[in-house]
């Protein structure tokens, strides 16, 4: 380092101290601040639109923070959102496991990506439903059979993002840890992992979002509970208060997964990324 | 009491290394090239661009498989290599301190690298991430990652290139030092022939591409005698010796 690298770098602790804690918290808060504003917004916008064109199909907010309420206190509402969500996290889990390892496999091995790539692209575009349907023929209106469904569905996309991820990998590293003779673990741990993180990150947020959809039409069609299936027994009741009950608080909770779970998650994982001066 | 092995020559015989392009043409890298480096000696190879410096290192590191020849590394059962490449390739999502200790063999990971860090000028930045060094700082992470493995054989690819020549100059001196701390045997790929002369006791000078080794320079003079004077009568008698080459 030079004279003039270490001058600069104490000039900038110096001057970043004293109004450090203030804009860290300001920092911190104004994001959070836009998303409440912008979600007030929308709230305000569907009162007004609810009282213009009243009808029992569009209910205003206060009738389906009623519903909401109501079937909280029953219980009803925490089970089939419960039962719901072990299901998203088991075909996550599932489809980002599989996904992954066949993904890394295809983007490594070149002669298994030429043969392979073909079923890739085909499950791709094997609409969900015709899988869902399958998998509950095949394997009877079960739990394994659901899961199962959703996790192939998302699969194919895990695999193809994954791929990529495993073709971007830098040889320099590899030959780097040949060259010192890193364990096969720490391979795994130090070289290879982190150089996926983005490509894991963006399978699994893309995965989430389609996951949970997929889980409803799962339930919809062959489940006795789950969100999915109480939107189609209210669907059957035309309901919609209920309805949007029932989606605002799966939505909600998906949110909170994002901001309290994938987020920081996340931002540890690239704590070493250069931040923006 | 060392191992027989550890005062073994580092003894190079590669008969014929060819590359195939995609569109299939071959090229020849190298042909024949046999030198030795003895034990606990610093050389170099030095050469013009494109005659299969890199390429040896490559073979000598185990990155290159593909080639007719044989070589042997110095050191027994305990023949670990180690390399400064002409990038740093430092893991970016690790410290460098972690950097250095994960490259350690698991009996060295708890040892003490204070005295290493102290002599590269390392000892306050253990805790940043490559990206907040400087290319000059993050070699010189390279350079404590290599030594701080206790290497039979360290191989260093042009460890200076695209620095500015003050803040390589200052490198030289540091890499020096570390070695004479530490010494090994080293072989060091450049075209820089004042750096050569600088820091070798040995300099084995390549042909142009098929690379095989025109001759050897012996720098029989200890590196605390090479003052600028005597370095350019060096440069002077080693130009004139390899006319053809540079």
């Amino acid at each position: 380092m030079t004279l003039r690298e270490v001058n600069s770098e104490n000039q900038q602790s110096q001057s970043g101290q004293p109004s450090h804690d203030r804009s860290a918290l300001a920092q911190a808060l104004t994001p959070a601040l836009t998303v409440l504003i912008s979600l007030v917004g929308l709230f305000l916008l569907w009162s007004l639109a609810a009282t213009m064109w009243p009808s029992r199909a569009f209910p205003n907010p206060g009738q389906v923070w009623q519903v909401l309420v109501k079937d909280t206190v029953s219980g009803e509402l925490p089970y089939h959102l419960g039962v719901t969500l072990a299901r998203v996290a088991a075909s996550f889990v599932l489809a980002m496991t599989i996904g992954s390892v066949i993904g890394i496999a295809l983007g490594t091995y070149r002669r298994a990506d030429q043969f392979f790539n073909a079923w890739v692209i085909l499950f791709l575009n094997v609409p969900a439903l015709v899988i869902i349907v399958l998998a509950y023929i095949w394997f009877g209106l079960n739990e394994v059979a659901a899961i199962g469904a959703v996790a192939v569905n998302k699969i194919p996309n895990v695999v193809v993002t994954m791929r990529e991820g495993a073709r971007a990998l830098d040889p320099r590293y590899r030959e780097m840890a040949q060259v010192y003779r890193f364990s096969a673990l720490d391979r795994v741990r130090h070289i290879l992992l982190p150089q996926l993180q983005p490509y894991f990150a963006a399978a699994s947020r893309s995965g989430i979002a389609l996951i949970w959809k997929i889980v409803l039409v799962v339930e919809l069609l062959g489940r006795s509970n789950g969100v999915g299936f109480q939107i189609y027994l209210y669907f059957q009741l035309f309901d919609v208060a209920a309805i949007l009950a029932y989606t605002l608080t799966f939505v909600a909770i998906m949110l909170l997964i994002e901001l309290l779970l994938v987020q920081p998650f996340e931002r540890h994982a690239t704590r070493w990324r250069r931040r923006p001066a | 009491m060392q191992p027989v092995g550890a005062v073994a020559p580092l003894r190079v015989d590669i008969a014929e290394k060819t590359f195939r392009s995609a569109q299939g043409v071959s090229v020849t890298a190298l042909k024949d090239l046999s030198f030795e480096v003895r034990h606990g000696e610093f050389a170099c190879l030095l050469g013009p661009s494109g005659c299969g410096k890199t390429t040896t290192l490559r073979i000598l590191l185990g990155l290159e498989k593909d080639f007719t020849g044989s070589f042997r590394l110095p050191g027994g059962e305990h023949n670990r290599v180690a390399a400064v490449f002409q990038e740093p390739t430092l893991l970016p999502w690790r410290t460098v301190e972690e950097n250095i200790r994960l490259a350690l063999p698991k009996s060295l990971r708890q040892t003490d690298l204070d005295s290493l860090f102290q002599t590269l000028g390392l000892s306050t930045m253990r805790s940043l991430y490559p990206s907040e060094l400087s290319l000059g700082l993050a070699r010189r992470v390279a350079l404590a990652r290599a030594f701080a493995t206790e290497p039979a054989v360290l191989f260093l690819d042009e460890p200076f290139v695209s620095l500015d020549e003050q803040t390589a100059e200052r490198l030289r001196y540091l890499l020096l030092s570390v070695w004479s701390a530490r010494p090994t045997t080293a072989l060091m790929v450049t075209h820089n022939v004042r750096e050569a002369l600088m820091l070798s006791d040995r300099i084995i000078v390549l042909s142009p591409r098929p690379g095989h080794v025109r001759g050897v320079f012996d720098v029989r003079l200890p590196r605390q005698y090479r003052n600028p004077q005597v370095m350019s009568d060096l440069g002077r008698s080693f130009r004139e010796k390899f006319a053809d080459v540079l």
